[in-house]
C-alpha cells in the first residue's frame, strides 16, 4: 500500500514521459496520476489511528540504515496536502502551460510526477535516512522545473536553488544525522524521540541548529534565499512546489525531527529550543517586511511563503501540544492559502498579462472571480475568520502564552498586521483603483476555464477548512499524546 | 592442484599475456587476448576471495592465504600473502582492469596508432601486472619492485597520449620525475627498515618491529616511506604530476590510473601505517594522525575548488581525484573502525565512479576529438545515455544518497564524529558541497548550452564504448543502494587491521 | 669522532641532495634524468654499505668464510639498477618523443611554447 503511493506518481513520470507525443493523452495520464495518488493517500488515511502504525522495509543499505517506511498523522496530512492540491495543480497546469505556450511539458509534467513521488516519500519516511533520500531526490526532480526557462536567467536562479539547497543539506543536515546516528544509533522516527538522555544539553542546541538550518527547504533566514529565486518557474510550479510541497516538505521535515527525533518533552524540560523560537520569529517579521518592499507579485508571494513557513517552526520550536498542533494545522491552512494566491498570480500573468502588483490597477474588473478568490485567498493568510488560517494562528499563539513567551505573541499580531500591509494593497488596487486615462472596461476576460476553476476551488477550501478544524485537531492529536 | 597457485597466477598470467602481444600485428587480436587475460584475472581473484571466505570459517580463523614462491621457506622466501584487506584491493584492481579493458578496443584504435596497438596493449597488461603484484606481495622489496614496474608502464602509457594532446609527453616525464623520486624514497625507507630488523617480509618486520618503538632508524624510515608513497599517492601537497599525468592520458589509461593506480599506493600505505608499524607507534608515538588530517582537508578543499576551474572534463576528473584521495587519506587517518572502513570502501567506490567517468570522458572525445568542457555544450540530447552516465557518476561523486559515493561519506564522517574531530566531518561535507559546484558547472554546459555548430552531426557513440561506462557506473549506483558487498568487505578488512595493530 | 665514523651515510647524503638538485634546478631535461641517476645511485651506495660487516669477506661459503657480509642488500641493489636502468630507458623515450614534437629538452623553452 505504501509502495503503491510511491510507486504510482513514478509509474505516472514514465508514462508522462512515452504520451509525450500526443499532449492530450499526456495531460490526461497527469490528471489520471494525481488523482489516482490522492485517492489511495485517502485509503491510507483510516490505518493512521495511532502513531507510527505501519513499518515497511523496503532494503537495507548497511545495516540499520534502511529505506523505511511508516505511516503518521502528521506524515499524511502532508501527503493528503500534497496529493490533494496536486490534481488541481494538474488541471490548471494544463490551462496554463497551453495558454502561455510553455516549451518541454512533457519534462514539466514528468517532473512534477517526481517530485510528487518525492514528497510522499518524505511524507512517510519511516527514519531520517529516508528521509534525507528524498528530501535531496526532491531538490533534483524540481531543479529542472526551476530551470524550465532554460534562459541566462533561469539558469543562475536553478544555481541559487541548488546552491542553497545542496549546501544546507549536505553541509549541516547531513553532519546532524549522521551525528544523531552516532550519538543514538539508530534513526527511527520514534514517538518521544530517540535522543532523550543519549546525551548532554550542548550537542542538543548545536544538532537542533544543525537541523534548523539544515533543512534548508524550511527557508529559515538566512537560508532563504533560494526560494525567491526560484520564482522564475512557470507559475503551478511556484503554486504547488514552492507555496505546498517543496517548501512544506522542509517544514514538515523540522516538525518531524522535533517530534519524533528530539521528542518535544525533551526539548521542553532542556528549555533548548527558545532560540530557535526567536530565529524563527525574525524570520517571520524580516521577510515580512522584506515582502512589503516587492513590487513583482510572485517575489512578494514568495517572501509571505518564507514569513509563513517560519510559523511552522516557531510551532515546533515551541514543543508544547498547541504549538505542535498549530504549526502542524498551518501546514494544511497555509497550503490552501498561499496555492490560491499563486494560481490567482498565474492567471493575471496568463489573462492580463501582468506581473507586478503595481500593474495591478483595474484588473479586479477584467477578473473579478481571480481577484475575488484572491481576497479569499490573502484573508485566509492574514489569519481572519471564518478562513481557515485562523486557526492556525489561533493555536500558535496560544502556545505562545503556554510557554510565557510574550514577544512572541507580539511578533505572531504584528505580522498578521504586516500580512495585511503587503496583501491587501494588491485585492485593493484591483478593484478600487483605475489608473489615469485608461479605457473605461474592457469586459470580463477571465484566463482559461482549466485555470479558473482550480482556483475557486482551493478558496472555497479555505472558507470550508475554518469548519472542519475540530476534525483536523482530532485527527493530529496522537502527535502530541506522549 | 590449481587452486594452490592462484597467488601467483594472478600476477603471472598478465605478465605472460604481455610479454606475448609483441608477435601480434593486427590491432584486434591483442585485443581479444588482453580481455580473456583481464577476465581470467577478475575470475581468478573471485575464486581466491572465496577460498579466503572458506578459510576465515575453519577452526583456527585466520583468514590468510600464504604461497612461498618456488617453494622458498618463508621469511627467506618471497611471500605472496592474500588476507582480508588486500583481498580486497585485488577485487577492486581486478574488476576494473577487465571492465576497461573491455573499452579498449574502440579507444585505442583512436588514440594509438595502428602499428603501436599491440605494444599499447603489452604495457598496458604490464600496467597492470604490477598493480596486482603490489597486492598480493608480502615482501616489502617486492612491493617497490612492484610499484616500480606499474609506473613504468604507466609513464609510458601516459606518453601514448601524445597523438590526442602533446602535452602528454610533458605530463608523463614530469609523473616521471616525480614517481621516481617517489620510489626512490621508498626504497631508502626499505633499506633502514632493513637495516634495524634483517628481514624484508611483511608479516616477518610486523612481528621484529614490535619492540622497536621509538628506534631513530625506524622513524627515518616511516618518514621516508610515507613520503614516497604520498607522491605515489598524489597526496597533496604531492599531487602536482597528477592532474597533467591523468589530464593527458589516453582515457582508458585515465580511467585504470585515476581508478585503481593511486589506491594501490594508498594500500601499501594503509598496509604500513596499520599492519607493519602499528597503530600505537604510527598514531601515538608519531603524530601521524594530525599531519595527515591537515593534508588531507587540503587536499580535499584545494582539489575540489581547483577542479571547479578546469576547463577540460578529463583535467576536471583529475583534480577531483586529489580531492578523493584526500578523502581515503583521511579515513585512515582517523584510525578507527567507521574512518578506516570509510577509507577502503572509498577505494572501492570511487574506483567503480571515477574509472565510469573517464571512460564518460573517452567517449566524448571519440565523439568530438576531445573532452574539452566548450565542445560538450548540448551534448545531453545528442548522446542522451553517454551524458545520463556523466549525470549518475557525478551525483556519485557529489554524494548524493543512494549513490555509493554516499555511503563513503557516511562512514567517513561516522569515524569523524567518533574521534570526535567535528572540522574534519565538516570539511568532509564541505568537499561534497565543491563536487556539487563542478559537477554542475558541466551539467549546465551539457544541458542547458545550445550545441556547438561543429557539434552538429554528433551521435550516441557505440554501445561498445557505452555499455562498459554504465557497467561502472551502475555498479555504483547499486552499491549505494545495496553497500552490503562492499562495505561488508571493507569492515572486515578494517576489523582485521585493527585487530592486527 | 662518531660523526665520521658514519661517512657512508655523508657520502650518500650529499650525493643524493646533488642529485635531487640537478633534478629540481636544471631546466634541461637530460640533467634532470641524470640528476635522478645519481639520486638512485647513492641509495644504492647507502644499501650496499649497510651490508658490510667489518671484516668480513665476501659471501660465498666456503671452509674461509666464516664472517661474511651480508649478500641480500647486493640482490636488492642489483634488482634497483634494472629498475634504474628501465627508467632511464623510459626516461629517455620520452624526451626523445619530446624533442621531436617540440624541438628542444628544455623545460623553461617548451613551457613557453606551450603558452604557461
Amino acid at each position: 500500500m505504501i509502495l503503491a503511493v510511491l510507486v504510482v506518481p513514478l509509474l505516472g513520470a514514465a508514462f508522462i514521459a512515452l504520451l509525450g507525443r500526443w499532449p492530450n493523452y499526456r495531460d490526461a495520464a497527469s490528471v489520471v496520476t494525481a488523482l489516482s495518488l490522492f485517492g489511495l493517500v485517502l485509503a491510507l488515511v483510516p490505518r493512521a489511528d495511532g502513531v507510527m502504525l505501519d513499518k515497511f522495509v523496503l532494503f537495507e543499505t548497511l545495516p540499520g540504515l534502511r529505506l523505511a517506511f511508516s505511516i503518521e498523522p502528521l506524515g499524511l496530512l502532508f501527503a493528503l496536502v500534497a496529493s490533494g492540491l496536486w490534481v488541481l495543480t494538474s488541471v490548471y497546469s494544463i490551462g496554463y502551460m497551453r495558454a502561455h505556450h510553455e516549451e518541454h511539458q512533457t519534462r514539466f509534467y514528468a517532473c512534477f510526477a517526481l517530485t510528487l513521488a518525492a514528497a510522499m516519500g518524505i511524507a512517510l519516511a519511516g527514519n531520517l535516512f529516508t528521509l534525507f533520500i528524498f528530501y535531496e531526490a526532491m531538490t533534483l526532480a524540481t531543479y529542472p522545473l526551476v530551470t524550465h526557462h532554460g534562459t541566462e536567467r533561469a539558469v543562475h536562479a536553478g544555481r541559487v536553488y541548488l546552491g542553497y539547497l545542496f549546501t544546507t543539506s549536505i553541509g549541516l543536515l547531513l553532519l546532524a544525522i549522521i551525528w544523531t546516528w552516532a550519538l543514538a544509533g539508530t534513526l527511527d522516527f520514534r514517538a518521544g524521540g530517540i535522543l532523550a538522555g543519549k546525551t548532554d544539553s550542548t550537542t542538543v542546541a548545536l544538532l537542533s541548529a544543525l537541523y534548523a538550518f539544515g533543512i534548508g527547504k524550511a527557508a529559515l533566514m538566512p537560508f532563504h534565499r533560494w526560494l525567491p529565486a526560484a520564482m522564475v518557474a512557470p507559475a503551478p510550479v511556484s503554486a504547488l512546489l514552492h507555496a505546498v510541497a517543496v517548501v512544506k516538505a522542509g517544514v514538515f521535515a523540522v516538525m518531524k525531527v522535533i517530534v519524533y527525533v528530539f521528542g518535544t518533552e525533551f526539548l521542553q524540560q532542556t528549555g533548548l529550543s527558545v532560540w530557535l523560537m526567536y530565529a524563527a520569529a525574525a524570520t517571520i517579521v524580516v521577510a515580512s517586511l522584506i515582502a512589503v518592499a516587492q513590487d513583482d507579485l510572485k517575489a512578494r508571494l514568495a517572501y509571505s511563503t518564507v514569513s509563513q513557513l517560519s510559523y511552522v517552526i516557531l510551532g515546533a520550536a515551541l514543543a508544547n501540544s498547541a504549538g505542535v498542533l498549530g504549526g502542524s494545522m498551518h501546514i494544511l491552512m497555509h497550503a490552501f492559502g498561499k496555492i490560491t494566491l499563486f494560481f490567482c498570480a498565474g492567471a493575471v500573468a496568463v489573462a492580463a498579462h501582468k506581473t507586478k502588483v503595481s500593474e495591478m490597477a483595474h484588473v479586479g474588473r477584467q477578473m473579478p472571480i481571480t481577484m475575488s478568490a484572491f481576497l479569499v485567498g490573502s484573508l485566509s493568510i492574514i489569519g481572519l475568520p471564518p478562513f481557515g488560517g485562523s486557526w492556525s494562528k489561533w493555536y500558535l499563539i496560544l502556545g505562545a502564552f503556554d510557554v510565557a513567551q510574550l514577544p512572541l505573541v507580539a511578533v505572531l499580531l504584528i505580522s498578521s498586521l504586516l500580512s495585511i500591509a503587503y496583501l491587501m494593497p494588491i485585492p485593493a488596487r484591483a478593484f478600487f483603483i483605475r489608473e489615469p486615462g485608461e479605457r473605461p472596461s474592457q469586459g470580463v476576460h477571465e484566463a482559461p476555464f482549466a485555470c479558473v476553476l482550480p482556483l475557486c476551488v482551493t478558496a472555497a477550501g479555505c472558507l470550508g477548512l475554518f469548519f472542519f478544524a475540530g476534525e483536523i485537531y482530532e485527527f493530529l492529536f496522537p502527535l502530541v499524546q506522549h | 592442484m590449481i587452486d594452490n597457485q592462484l597467488p601467483a597466477l594472478i600476477v603471472a598470467t598478465p605478465l605472460a599475456a604481455s610479454l606475448l602481444m609483441p608477435i601480434f600485428r593486427s590491432a584486434e587480436k591483442p585485443w581479444v587476448l588482453s580481455l580473456l587475460t583481464t577476465w581470467a584475472v577478475f575470475g581468478m581473484t573471485v575464486l581466491l576471495l572465496l577460498q579466503l571466505s572458506d578459510r576465515s570459517q575453519s577452526p583456527d580463523g585466520r583468514a590468510v592465504i600464504s604461497y612461498a614462491i618456488g617453494n622458498w621457506m618463508i621469511p627467506w622466501g618471497i611471500e605472496l600473502r592474500i588476507d582480508r584487506l588486500n583481498g580486497f584491493v585485488l577485487l577492486v584492481i581486478a574488476m576494473i582492469s577487465a571492465i576497461v579493458t573491455f573499452y579498449a578496443r574502440l579507444s585505442v584504435a583512436q588514440a594509438v596508432p595502428q602499428h603501436r596497438i599491440p605494444f599499447f596493449y603489452s604495457v598496458w597488461l604490464l600496467f597492470i601486472t604490477g598493480l596486482l603484484g603490489v597486492a598480493v606481495s608480502g615482501d616489502i622489496f617486492n612491493v617497490y619492485v612492484m610499484i616500480e614496474i606499474s609506473a613504468l608502464a604507466s609513464y609510458t602509457l601516459v606518453a601514448m597520449g601524445q597523438h590526442e594532446n602533446p602535452k602528454a609527453l610533458l605530463g608523463s616525464i614530469n609523473y616521471l620525475v616525480l614517481g621516481t623520486i617517489g620510489a626512490s624514497f621508498f626504497l631508502i625507507g626499505v633499506g633502514y627498515l632493513y637495516s634495524v630488523t634483517g628481514t624484508l617480509n611483511m608479516a616477518d618486520l610486523a612481528e621484529r618491529l614490535k619492540p622497536l618503538h621509538g628506534n631513530r632508524a625506524l622513524i627515518t624510515a616511516f618518514a621516508f616511506i610515507l613520503v614516497g608513497l604520498s607522491v605515489k599517492m598524489a597526496l597533496f601537497p604531492l599531487h602536482g604530476w597528477l592532474p597533467d599525468a591523468h589530464g593527458y592520458a589516453p582515457p582508458i589509461v585515465s580511467a585504470l590510473l585515476s581508478g585503481v593506480a593511486i589506491k594501490v599506493a594508498a594500500y601499501v600505505m594503509i598496509r604500513l601505517v596499520f599492519s607493519l608499524l602499528g597503530m600505537e607507534f604510527s598514531f601515538s608515538i608519531l603524530p601521524t594522525g594530525p599531519v595527515i588530517w591537515v593534508l588531507s582537508s587540503l587536499a580535499i578543499v584545494i582539489g575540489s575548488y581547483t577542479a571547479i576551474q578546469q576547463t577540460s572534463l578529463k583535467r576536471l576528473l583529475a583534480y577531483s581525484s586529489v580531492a578523493q584521495i584526500g578523502y581515503i587519506a583521511m579515513g585512515l587517518s582517523l584510525a578507527n573502525e567507521n574512518g578506516l572502513t570509510g577509507s577502503l570502501v572509498h577505494v572501492f567506490n570511487h574506483a567503480l565512479m571515477k574509472s565510469g567517468l573517464f571512460l564518460v570522458a573517452g567517449i566524448v572525445s571519440y565523439r568530438l576529438g576531445a573532452a574539452d568542457l566548450e565542445l560538450m555544450a548540448g551534448l545531453g540530447r545528442k548522446m542522451p545515455f553517454t551524458m545520463s552516465a556523466l549525470v549518475a557518476g557525478g551525483l556519485g561523486l557529489i554524494g548524493v544518497p543512494l549513490t555509493s559515493g554516499f555511503v563513503s561519506k557516511w562512514y567517513l564522517v561516522s569515524g569523524a564524529i567518533d574521534r570526535g574531530a567535528m572540522p574534519l566531518a565538516l570539511v568532509i561535507l564541505l568537499g561534497s558541497i565543491l563536487a556539487v559546484m563542478y559537477i554542475w558547472k558541466v551539467l549546465e554546459i551539457v544541458y542547458f548550452r545550445p550545441s556547438l555548430d561543429s557539434a552538429r552531426a554528433v551521435t550516441e557513440a557505440p554501445w561498445s564504448l557505452v555499455l562498459p561506462a554504465w557497467i561502472l557506473i551502475g555498479a555504483s549506483l547499486y552499491f549505494g543502494v545495496d553497500a552490503s558487498l562492499p562495505s561488508g568487505l571493507a569492515e572486515h578488512a578494517a576489523r582485521f587491521l585493527l585487530e592486527q595493530s | 669522532m662518531v660523526v665520521f665514523d658514519l661517512y657512508n651515510y655523508w657520502v650518500f647524503i650529499l650525493l643524493m641532495m646533488i642529485g635531487l638538485y640537478t633534478v629540481i634546478a636544471s631546466p634541461n631535461l637530460v640533467k634532470k634524468i641524470i640528476g635522478l641517476s645519481v639520486l638512485q645511485t647513492a641509495i644504492f651506495l647507502f644499501l650496499i654499505s649497510l651490508s658490510k660487516v667489518s671484516g668480513g669477506t665476501v659471501p660465498i661459503t666456503g671452509p674461509s668464510a666464516e664472517l661474511y657480509s651480508n649478500p641480500l642488500p647486493h640482490a636488492l641493489v642489483l634488482t634497483a639498477i634494472v629498475v634504474s636502468v628501465s627508467t632511464m630507458a623510459v626516461a629517455l623515450a620520452i624526451i626523445i618523443n619530446i624533442k621531436l614534437t617540440y624541438g628542444t629538452i628544455e623545460d623553461d623553452e617548451i613551457r613557453k611554447t606551450e603558452g604557461h
